[in-house]
């Protein structure tokens, strides 16, 4: 065994580690939740949403996603299913995809890229900007200037900035936002990505099979 | 400072690598501290899951495991070699996994997550810090 000194030694650089390491981790997470505080609804804002819809209203199956642009595995299920979802379920009728804002505590770029969402709505284009949002997600999510960052998403996708941007800067959907979050978050919504499909929750990034499976099963019930 | 010390303290740097890691994946922690969205990209790639678990959590395990047999190790006879072996059979698995991860990175992802490279960096330390364990366990009289 060591001796003493060299013992002591030890357990003092391993502390020291220990400190430094634990202090970053918990500074990351307290800035996170700082960054990202829920201010007041205002008295009186029209918060009614039923959320961006795609798809037949016959459809036999209705799917609400609950999700939050700067949640990783939310990016991971639009990159990776979410272009099966559209053409192998919305596109051929059998699925009607309702998108609700579930901006998480915690995720500082969040509520600039919903609100950046929400104004692209204004033009008739939430899915592309959705789907800019989501693909691009490395380069706006972790960035200092996400809403630059963001902005040269609606630049490219050919909005109107005039009108996005009158829109980014009177923060009108803000109130929206949030109290569609409090509403989902009082259903029992707790993790993102959230699905209901025909009434029925799941939670997770399915990959499309599964969520193939989750959709028959729906069908068939229906029968 | 003897070697079992030093892998000691290297999996304890690897372990909060891991954890932060980790921690983020599971949406713990808000953005990521990497600069320029790069492990982002490596950690929202499918190559981020195995058998359906972050890999990060992956990374907490081992060096867990390879904390807790270097402590035993440190306070253990310096005779014992099996502290010595187990800490080189897991880094060495270790090494060869942040191998696979870090050529995942070059040629699939094609981008680099500094975290994974500093975690690459510390268990292959700790892989040359069991190797001179080994040997000089060799070079002792009886060894």
């Amino acid at each position: 065994m060591a001796g003493q000194q060299q013992l002591k030694t030890f357990y003092i650089a391993l502390a020291a580690v220990a400190v430094v390491g634990v202090g970053f981790i918990a500074f990351a997470r307290m800035r996170g939740a700082e960054q990202n505080q829920a201010q007041p609804v205002p008295v009186g804002a029209d918060v009614s949403f039923e959320g961006h819809v795609m798809g037949s209203d016959s459809a036999p199956v209705t799917i609400v996603e609950y999700a939050d642009f700067e949640c990783p595995a939310c990016a991971q299920f639009a990159v990776l299913t979410g272009p099966d979802v559209k053409r192998r379920m919305v596109a051929t009728g059998e699925v009607r995809w309702i998108f609700r804002d579930f901006p998480i505590d915690g995720h500082p770029n969040s509520a600039v890229a919903h609100h950046a969402a929400q104004c692209a709505a204004e033009q008739g284009r939430f899915w592309e900007m959705h789907d800019q949002i989501f693909f691009n997600h490395s380069r706006w999510a972790t960035s200092r200037r996400a809403e630059r960052e963001i902005r040269g998403l609606a630049e490219a996708l050919g909005l109107d900035m005039d009108r996005y941007e009158e829109c980014m800067d009177t923060d009108r959907y803000r109130a929206r936002l949030q109290r569609g979050k409090e509403e989902a978050a009082a259903s029992g919504v707790s993790s993102t990505p959230t699905f209901d499909i025909n009434g029925r929750r799941y939670s997770g990034a399915f990959p499309y099979d599964d969520l193939r499976r989750l959709v028959d099963q729906a069908i068939a019930e229906r029968q | 400072m003897n070697h079992r010390m030093v892998s000691a303290l290297l999996a304890l740097v690897g372990l909060l690598i891991s954890l932060y890691l980790w921690f983020w994946k599971i949406g713990v922690l808000g953005a990521l501290a990497c600069g320029d969205g790069a492990c982002e990209r490596v950690q929202l790639s499918p190559y981020a899951y195995l058998f359906g678990v972050p890999v990060a959590f992956f990374g907490v395990a081992g060096y867990l495991a390879i904390l807790v047999v270097s402590l035993a190790g440190v306070h253990g006879a310096a005779e014992a070699r099996w502290p010595t072996r187990a800490i080189t059979l897991l880094s060495g698995a270790g090494v060869l996994f942040s191998g696979y991860l870090t050529w995942l990175e070059a040629v699939v992802i094609e981008a680099w997550c500094r975290w994974c490279i500093a975690s690459a960096v510390v268990i292959l330390a700790i892989f040359v810090a069991g190797l001179v364990g080994e040997r000089q366990a060799a070079e002792r009289p009886g060894g």
